[in-house]
């Protein structure tokens, strides 16, 4: 549990730390570099801000109008079989459709139980852990014309699903 | 994808929310969410700006040539038929590299360069050739090392210990990464037998 906790805080301080002594180790003038970075981050995050926008209001709707207890209900009994929390759900289905939806319902799970509660720190795994699937298939096999793809979305899926089980079980595990 | 679930999850609730009478929660979630949406952004600025910032430094440095070369004999394994095609190779690793960096913006177009170079390689050419599976797969594996947009969300609704799911996020990125593989293995075996064709 504390090596857990030390690995996690430690990763991203130690990665910046390396990434600008390596920068400076090559005479690079790492600050200038740096803002030029910074300034295309405010570009990709200005683009994807309507989207979220959109899907927030659509995700914020489904639970506030209380169609979203209802799915949740139906599931539960399912669910319980495989022992997957049936709140997190929404997120499950959504993760390898759409990155900014899935974020939205992300989002949506933490702030609703909590973001340090244990649903909270599974949607986050999920989240961290997984891509949007079918998107990604879409776009690379698209991109060269390519009809027969050979059931790669059902391997991919399961592995989706491998991971969200996964998720579920080592953040039960640590809590 | 979008153009289909959006007006769904938007016809659906907002049509149950008039026939049982949530209208009140309905209308002030409406404007609760653009300020939810707002805040995330915000704080997603904040997040991604840094990270981005960082990685440029990085990508202005020699380390991602070094990091490309130990992925190498990772590459060798995983695709046995680039062998002869140290260029495709080296598309394949860089596009691994920005992955693992979380330059989504770099893996892409990367990516899709490999791909391309891999169909001038591929015999039959309307199916995916082996290389070209196991390069998709690598690519919905979510192999970045640190999960920026989580924690920004997590930063953004007031988290203890905004990063704490580091350590879990890479314990099932690889219990993934290794289903990836026997399934697409399983499915490659079937394949070559003839059983399955789609």
């Amino acid at each position: 549990m504390k090596v857990m906790n030390f690995v996690s805080n430690i990763a991203m301080p130690l990665i910046i730390l390396l990434i600008v002594i390596y920068g400076l180790k090559e005479k690079n003038k790492v600050f200038d570099t740096f803002l030029e970075g910074a300034k295309e981050g405010l570009e990709i995050t200005l683009s994807i801000f309507p989207t979220l926008i959109g899907l927030f209001v659509a995700i914020g709707a489904l639970r506030s109008s209380g169609i979203l207890d209802i799915i949740i209900h139906f599931l539960t009994p399912i669910l319980n079989v495989i022992h997957f929390p049936s709140e997190l759900m929404p997120l499950a289905m959504l993760r390898p459709i759409s990155g900014s939806s899935s974020i939205a319902v992300a989002t949506d799970i933490m702030k609703n139980y909590g973001v340090d509660s244990s649903l909270g720190i599974m949607a986050s795994t999920i989240m961290g852990s997984t891509e949007t699937t079918i998107y990604t298939i879409a776009v690379y096999t698209s991109c060269i014309k390519i009809k027969k793809t050979r059931w790669i979305l059902a391997a991919a899926l399961t592995a989706d699903l491998v991971g969200m089980l996964a998720s579920v079980a080592i953040c039960r595990f640590m809590s | 994808m979008l153009n289909i679930v959006w007006p769904i999850f938007i016809i659906i609730s907002f049509s149950y929310a008039i026939f049982s009478g949530n209208l009140e929660s309905l209308n002030s979630s409406i404007f609760q969410s653009t300020e939810d949406a707002i805040n995330l952004t915000l704080s997603l600025l904040g997040t991604i700006c840094l990270w981005n910032g960082i990685m440029q430094i990085a990508s202005k440095t020699t380390i991602i040539d070094k990091l490309t070369k130990v992925l190498n004999p990772i590459i060798r394994v995983l695709f046995p038929d680039l062998k002869n095609n140290p260029q495709i190779q080296q598309e394949v690793s860089m596009n691994m590299i920005a992955n693992i960096l979380g330059l989504g913006n770099a893996a892409t177009p990367l990516g899709l360069k490999a791909m391309k170079s891999m169909q001038k390689e591929n015999n039959k050419k309307d199916i995916l050739s082996d290389s070209m599976m196991m390069f998709i797969v690598i690519n919905t594996a979510s192999i970045q090392i640190i999960p920026t947009t989580v924690i920004a969300i997590r930063n953004s609704l007031g988290s203890e210990n905004p990063t704490s799911i580091v350590f879990p996020v890479w314990i099932v990125t690889i219990c993934a990464a290794m289903a990836r593989n026997t399934s697409n293995k399983a499915i490659n075996k079937n394949y070559k037998k003839g059983e399955i064709i789609i």
